[in-house]
């Protein structure tokens, strides 16, 4: 037998013994159920948001009762970071970074308070109530209005104010040259 | 004889060689006559027997026990929060596992390794669910690399006290795991993907998205470092590793890995971890963290206890690979001199060096200055606020500056 008949054979061997192709043949195949039950990523495209809906006015008597001893009953912040406000601030001396002000998806905001809020029991919240969470951080940011109801289609078409606020790392950004003698006189002209 | 002295802190530091000419009567000299393990008498330790054997896990002397990690200064809550590898009591290029920094957001979680999973999905030709025991099957790989957090400190005031409260988020160890890249071919990569998005099992379910270039190219999964199974803080029982990229890409308590053809632009993607310029708009996916050092002995706390011949000491690093050259500067940055490297640079791991420094009194600003191998020169504050202005709070990597008072006292020379 030739090396490639060998190298033919012996993958097609471990094929038959194991659960899936790769060299090793160590671990098994995750069911698509099994995978669904883990996989909590939603990106800007908003392909993996699941269905329900909410309202602002759900959201905002969740909030007070889920979110407010942390964030306050304003979003103004408090033992967790503010949740909105700061808009225009980015380019000032105290720049203010919330929802409102900086992120440039909703995608995010649902992803991560369905991921880790609140705090203390995390991974509890229904679709449906996230959706009416979402609402209302949009609401007080004044990004959707009052009687907005929140699903999939809204959290991935809202315009986020900060969408455009991002580009891509361009560091290196500082040139220093080493020098070794003189070299505050050299800085300071 | 090394010399010991309480520290402005409380902490025990070591401050220097004292020579026997020293003279000055210390506490212990006093006592010498009542004490039975003054020298010269053959002290109690020599002549009994010692603790036995094999009492488990071994711990530091009771003597070092104010070597520990610290909160961050105004942290008010240890969840999610960081502590501090204690730079200014350590010496050499590896941090013990007790010392690795921390930096979490929703605190430590108590993982049963057998119930543990890592989970690899997304563009790929078949997905795959693993165990830990499964993943110590494939070849195995140890490096040695640093991992820094990226607001390590930030561009604003106060300026910490000691080196640990200056650079404190940096640590480095000797990682084993799997490349990710052996992982990846077996379960084979979709034309598309380009991205991995990777998730921890803790109470955050940390989210970042990595690169796939840089997954295939030096990335680990691991399971121990320096030698033994991680410790909870740091992932256990499976970390990510993205030598040279900021701290929080390395996913602790790792369990999952989504193949994307997109990155997810979760919230330590967008609303943290990126580097706010003075324009207003920011700077995204910037991970790698560039090359920096400092001077860890004398630094801020220390105290010279005589003139003569000292030793500044210190580590560098580099996200972009190894440690070309150092430079220390004993009079505020007007002239430099090369320090000497340890034997063994690694690439993206931390580089102890050290340059003798003779003291006689004169008040000194000192600082060291890191080049890596791809020519970067590590700046200076000013040269990155000129860059930057004051608010992108990351990737601070600024020569950092200690003064020496004329009574031997080293605090913060930035001012
Ligand atoms: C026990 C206090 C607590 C509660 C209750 C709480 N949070 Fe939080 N939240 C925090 C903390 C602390 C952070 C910052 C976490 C970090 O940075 O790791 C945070 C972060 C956030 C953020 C990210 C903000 C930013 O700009 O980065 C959002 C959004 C958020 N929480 C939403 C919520 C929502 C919605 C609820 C209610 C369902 C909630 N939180 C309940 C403490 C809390």
């Amino acid at each position: 037998m030739d090396a490639s008949r060998l190298a033919v054979a012996i993958a097609c061997w471990t094929l038959t013994v194991t659960a899936h192709a790769g060299a090793y043949g160590i671990g098994t195949r995750p069911t698509d159920a099994q995978i669904a039950a883990w996989n909590i990523d939603v990106a800007p495209d908003g392909k993996a948001l699941p269905p329900g809906r909410g309202t602002v006015e759900q959201g905002h008597a969740i909030y007070d009762r889920q979110c407010a001893a942390c964030h306050g009953l304003d979003l103004q912040g408090g033992m967790g970071p503010a949740l909105a406000g700061g808009v225009g601030s980015l380019a000032s001396e105290k720049p203010l970074k919330t929802v409102g002000s900086y992120w440039p998806y909703a995608t995010t905001l649902f992803d991560y308070i369905r991921r880790t809020m609140p705090l203390a029991s995390p991974q509890t919240l229904s679709s449906d109530e996230l959706y009416a969470l979402v609402g209302y951080v949009l609401f007080r940011n004044g990004i959707v209005p009052a009687g907005t109801t929140v699903d999939a289609a809204q959290v991935v078409n809202v315009r986020m104010p900060n969408r455009e606020g991002f580009y891509l790392d361009d560091r290196p950004d500082t040139k220093e040259r080493p020098c070794d003698e003189h070299c505050l006189r050299a800085t300071k002209k | 004889m090394l010399s010991r002295i309480a520290g402005a802190a409380g902490s025990t530091l070591v401050v220097g060689l004292v020579g026997e000419a020293a003279g000055e009567p210390t506490k212990t000299g006093a006592l010498a006559p009542a004490d039975p393990d003054a020298f010269p008498t053959v002290p109690t330790w020599t002549r009994q027997i010692g603790a036995p054997t094999g009492k488990g896990y071994g711990q530091p002397s009771p003597h070092e026990s104010a070597v520990t990690r610290r909160l961050y200064p105004g942290l008010t809550q240890p969840i999610t929060a960081y502590s501090t590898s204690p730079l200014q009591d350590l010496d050499g290029g590896i941090t013990p596992n007790g010392l690795f920094f921390e930096r979490h957001h929703a605190g430590v979680p108590a993982i049963d390794p057998g119930k543990h999973r890592l989970m690899i999905h997304g563009l790929v030709k078949e997905p795959l669910l693993l165990t830990v025991d499964d993943i110590r099957q494939f070849p195995s790989v140890s490096r040695i690399h640093f991992i820094e957090c990226a607001g390590n400190p930030s561009f604003l005031p106060p300026w910490g006290k000691t080196a640990a409260e200056v650079a404190g988020l940096v640590s480095c160890a000797e990682w084993t795991g799997v490349s990710l890249r052996t992982l990846l071919e077996e379960v084979g990569l979709h034309p598309d993907a380009k991205w991995v998005i990777a998730e921890g099992a803790d109470a955050a379910a940390m989210t970042r998205s990595i690169p796939l270039e840089k997954c295939l190219d030096d990335t680990l999964v691991v399971y121990s470092q320096n030698g033994e199974r991680l410790r909870p803080e740091q992932g256990y029982p499976l970390r990510l590793v993205v030598p040279g990229f900021e701290g929080n890409m390395n996913i602790k308590w790792l369990r999952r890995l989504h193949v994307t053809n997109a990155p997810a632009y979760s919230r330590e993607e967008t609303a943290k971890y990126t580097d706010l310029m003075p324009d207003g708009r920011a700077r995204k996916f910037s991970f790698v963290m560039e090359c920096k050092s400092i001077i860890t002995q004398p630094s801020g706390s220390h105290q010279l206890t005589r003139h003569g011949a000292h030793e500044i000491r210190g580590i560098a690093w580099s996200g972009m690979g190894k440690v070309e050259r150092v430079d220390v500067s004993v009079d505020g940055g007007a002239t430099w001199h090369k320090a000497e490297l340890q034997s063994t640079v690694h690439a993206k791991a931390l580089t102890a060096f050290r340059a003798p420094f003779p003291w006689n009194g004169e008040e000194r600003v000192i600082m060291s200055r890191a080049i890596d191998e791809t020519g970067y020169v590590q700046p200076t504050l000013s040269a990155l606020e000129a860059a930057r202005g004051k608010n992108s709070f990351y990737h601070n990597n600024a020569i950092q500056p200690w003064r020496i008072a004329s009574d031997g006292n080293v605090t913060n020379g930035r001012e």
